[in-house]
This record gives structure tokens, sequence and C-alpha cells, in this order.
């Protein structure tokens, strides 16, 4: 199972309590993934800013290192936020490599989750409602975002199994479902230099999705080609910087209800994860149509 | 009239409450927020309406009773269903009346895939349109749809009528166009008429069914295993 959830603001009393809708349809979709939980938030952008999203197994100790460590190296001006076993660093656009490089070199404990101007990743093990507590999704605020519940199926109960997976700069990927030839795509995208964290098909798809990307493509263009080239049952929603997609495959066994009003775009694995939200019962709710790409966008 | 709300019982004492009920009794269930597996399992003559939208396996193997939803339902409507009657004024998801033996379900939106896959019996009809492999290995019964048919329509058919109105992306295998003759259109007249359906045109309506190629072995096909 899995359970996905999606919210596209457009309007401002949506994007203003982004996190507190958000995290009540996380919570509706516990039966469907009770192993653990993520989201990603696409907040507003900072001028000349971006945003690392690191996780930690022991945080008070590591971030504390981190923060000691990048303030002695005088170039770097950052900030430097704590969020349960989740730290987001905001520092200047130009500074990015070089401080992920740091990290990536002298933290060997900490995990990038996410590089990107707007997108903040927070995903551990628990049920949802334990984890959108842990990191106080509810205040949060933000222009769109995307959860999962996660049933693990493919691969180990990990933080870094959770999703969503990020494998380009705010571009992420919530997967429900299971791929068969992950292993083979795994195999050519670490030969065109695509590096991974886990064993998780949901995570190839990503990075399938994350090159092409890289390589010029369009997201619906990279979607499309993921109908040729994955194999298995895969109900896909896509964060990027401007909206989200999504995509299911042309069986399209695993389920997805989208609902639109003027206020927002939202989408759900069952129609249980959208009754909280203002004016569902006057929404246009419809089933995406499998092997259709589908997108919103700022 | 029984009111039976979500805010205040369980899906638990809902569904006891209309199983234990007596013959003849009318229940109105409100705030359902999508919740699975409501009404299922009812095998007595009552009546049951659905105030908002339902999750999964609603209605699952009815047997008399009459079911109306006022809204729109999950994956696997009325499955395994014998008999009795459905109403979704909205849309259904995927798998609706899926293995029904008798009984009939009507649609007021559209269906998605799978629609009457392996039905045995029940009578379905679709006001808007199905999804792909509806009336997969479709045995016996009856599948009415006003509007259009997605992908591989009457995949491995047995038995079983199909009747569109619309447009058919493709057919499955071993399903074929047939003739409608005067005993379909009388067929179909009849599902409708039993359904409370009036508002259509016959002669919109063509047949689909079984070329039956596929009961036996063929013996040519012997070396492709």
């Amino acid at each position: 199972m899995c359970g996905i959830v999606g919210l596209f603001a457009k309007q401002e009393n949506i994007s203003a309590n982004l996190g507190v809708h958000l995290s009540k349809m996380l919570e509706s979709m516990s039966d469907r993934g009770p192993d653990s939980a993520g989201l990603a938030i696409y907040g507003k952008p900072l001028a000349s800013k971006t945003k690392i999203t690191v996780q930690s197994r022991s945080p008070k100790h590591d971030f504390q290192k981190l923060k000691k460590f990048l303030s002695a190296k005088k170039e770097i001006s950052f900030s430097l936020k704590i969020h349960s076993t989740h730290a987001v660093i905001k520092l200047d656009v130009k500074q990015k490599d070089q401080v992920t490089n740091l990290i990536n070199d002298s933290f060997p404990n900490l995990r990038i989750l996410s590089v990107g101007k707007k997108m903040e990743i927070y995903k551990e093990i628990g049920k949802p409602a334990e984890v959108v507590k842990r990191f106080e999704i509810a205040k949060m605020k933000g222009s769109h975002g995307i959860g999962h519940t996660r049933m693990a199926t493919e691969s180990a109960v990990t933080t870094l199994g959770a999703h969503p997976f990020s494998t380009g700069e705010d571009q992420c990927l919530v997967h429900n479902g299971s791929l068969s030839n992950h292993n083979s795509l795994r195999r050519e995208l670490i030969r065109k230099e695509m590096t991974f964290e886990t064993e998780n098909d949901s995570e190839v798809a990503a990075s399938f999705i994350t090159y092409r990307m890289n390589n010029g493509k369009t997201l619906k263009e990279a979607l499309e080609s993921a109908l040729v080239e994955l194999d298995g049952f895969y109900t896909f929603v896509v964060g990027t910087e401007n909206g989200f997609g999504v995509l299911r495959d042309p069986i399209a066994c695993k389920p997805a209800v989208l609902a639109e009003t003027p206020d927002y775009v939202a989408f759900g694995s069952e129609y249980r994860a959208l009754t909280s939200l203002p004016n569902i019962e006057k929404a246009k709710v419809w089933e995406p149509e499998p092997a259709t790409v589908y997108f919103w966008g700022h | 009239m029984h009111i039976l709300d979500f805010n205040k019982l369980s899906l638990r004492d809902i569904n006891k409450t209309l199983q234990g009920s007596d013959k003849n009794s009318f229940f109105s269930i409100r705030n359902p927020k999508g919740s699975h597996a409501l009404a299922v399992g009812i095998n007595k003559k009552i009546t049951v309406k659905i105030v908002g939208s339902v999750g999964y396996y609603c209605a699952g193997m009815n047997k008399f009773s009459d079911i109306k939803v006022e809204g729109s339902a999950g994956p696997g409507l009325g499955e395994n269903m014998m008999s009795g009657n459905i109403y979704v004024t909205g849309d259904v998801s995927q798998y609706a009346g899926a293995s029904g033996h008798g009984g009939s379900i009507l649609v007021g939106g559209n269906a998605s895939s799978r629609c009457g896959i392996s039905m045995k019996g029940v009578d379905i009809i679709v006001k808007g349109n199905v999804g792909h492999m509806s009336a997969f290995m479709a045995q016996k019964g009856n599948l009415v749809i006003f509007g259009d048919a997605g992908h591989a329509l009457g995949d491995s058919i047995y038995e079983a009528n199909i009747y569109v109105a619309g447009e058919v992306a493709s057919l499955g295998a071993d399903c074929i166009e047939k003739k409608m003759t005067k005993k379909h259109l009388s067929n179909l007249a009849n599902i409708l008429s039993n359904a409370n359906v009036s508002d259509y045109n016959p002669d919109t309506f063509r047949r689909f069914g079984s070329a039956r190629s596929l009961y036996n072995f063929n013996v040519d096909n012997a070396k492709i295993y």
C-alpha cells in the first residue's frame, strides 16, 4: 500500500495554512502507511538564498558541531534552524556547492535530504501523526506540498527509505506501488553518474526523472519517458519549484483522487484524504486517467 | 427513518445496526467521509441512503437491499453482490460490481477501470464512461454503458452482454461486436426499466460479446508453449 497526499494552493488562505491542511491529510492516510511518513513543503523563496535540509540520528550533537564548523569559516554566512532530527540551513546560493561538499566530506553522520530555493523535506520512521507533530508541520506555510505514508515492501523501514525522495534541486517524488526493473535502471543511472542513498525502488524513479530534467527535458517529457522505461506499478506525485505533477501507470491499480476548487488542487490516494479540506463538498473531484501526465504550476 | 451519523457512531456500529435491522427498515447514513466497507453484508430487504461519498467496498456482498449513495464511491463498489439494487449518483472507482452474481448497479457518473470484472449475472448501468478492461472475464449479466468505453473492453469474456452507446477505445481479446437483435433490444429495455432509467434512445446502442474462440484450447497454438 502507501498513501500519498498533495496540496497546491491557488489562494493565500490555503498557503497560509498549508501545513495544517497537509498534516490532517497525511494523518488520514495512516492506515495505508503506518511505517514512516514524510513531507516536502515549498515555502517562499528568499532572494539569492538557498536551503539545505539535513538529517541526523544524533541531532543534538551533530547540529551543534555543524554550526560551530560552519561559523569558523568566515566567508560563509548562514542560519541553521533545528526541527527535531532535521535542520534547515539557509545560505547564499553561491556557497551552496561549497557547503554541501563540506557536509558530505566532514559529517558522515549527516544526510542531505534536499537542496532548493523553496523546498524543505521532513521524513522519519513512525506513525504519520507522530511525524507531523515531531516537525511541527502544522506551523508551516507554502505554495504547495506533497506527503507520503509508507508501508514498506521493496526495502527496509529506515528514515532514508521514507518518502519524499529528492535527487535534484527543488525536485522530489513520492510513490505508491513497486517497480520491477529498478535494479537495472539504478545501474544504468549510476553509469550516468547519478548517486543513490538507498536500495529503494522509488529513489530510482526520482533519479530517473531528475536525470532527464537535468538533460533538458521538461517534467512532462520526463514523466512520459517513465511510462516507457519503468516496469511496475506506480502512482507518482512529483514536486517541482513551481508545482506538482501526477502520473499513474497504464494499468492504474494504485488509487488516486484529485479535487479542484478556486482555492486549491488536492491529491489523495483516497477521498478520505480530502475530506478535511475547505469546501470539498463543492470541489470538482475526479480520478486521474492512467498513463496521463497532469501538472499544476504557479 | 433511522439516522446513523458517523460523527456519533463508529463504522462497526453502523454496519452492525444495518445487518441486524428488521426487514423493510429505512436508514439514512450521514457524514460517511469516504469510509471503507460501509453497508456491507446486508442480507435482507432494507433501504439505505448514504448522504456523501464513500470509500472502498461499499455495499459489498449485498443481498436484497436497496442502497443509494448520494456522492461518489471508491474501489470495489458492490463487490460480489447477490441481489438488490445499488445506485451511486456520482462516479465510482475501479472494479465496481466485481464478480457480482445478481441485482443491479446504477452509476450516475463515470466508472473507472475494470468495471464489472468477472461479473456473474449482475446488471451494471453506467450513465457516463467506463475505464479500461471493463467486463474483463465477464461470465453472465449485462453491462450497459451510456458513454464511452476504455481500452480492452470485454477482454477474455465468456458470456454476458455489453451494450455501448458511445465510442469504444478498443476491444479486448475474444470480444467482438454482435448484432443487436429484437431479443437484445427487449433485454436492454428490461434492464433499464428495472433500474427506472427511461431517458435513452435504444438505436444508439451497439452490442458486444464473446467470439467464444477461447473456450477450447486450439491445438495450432501448442508450439507457442
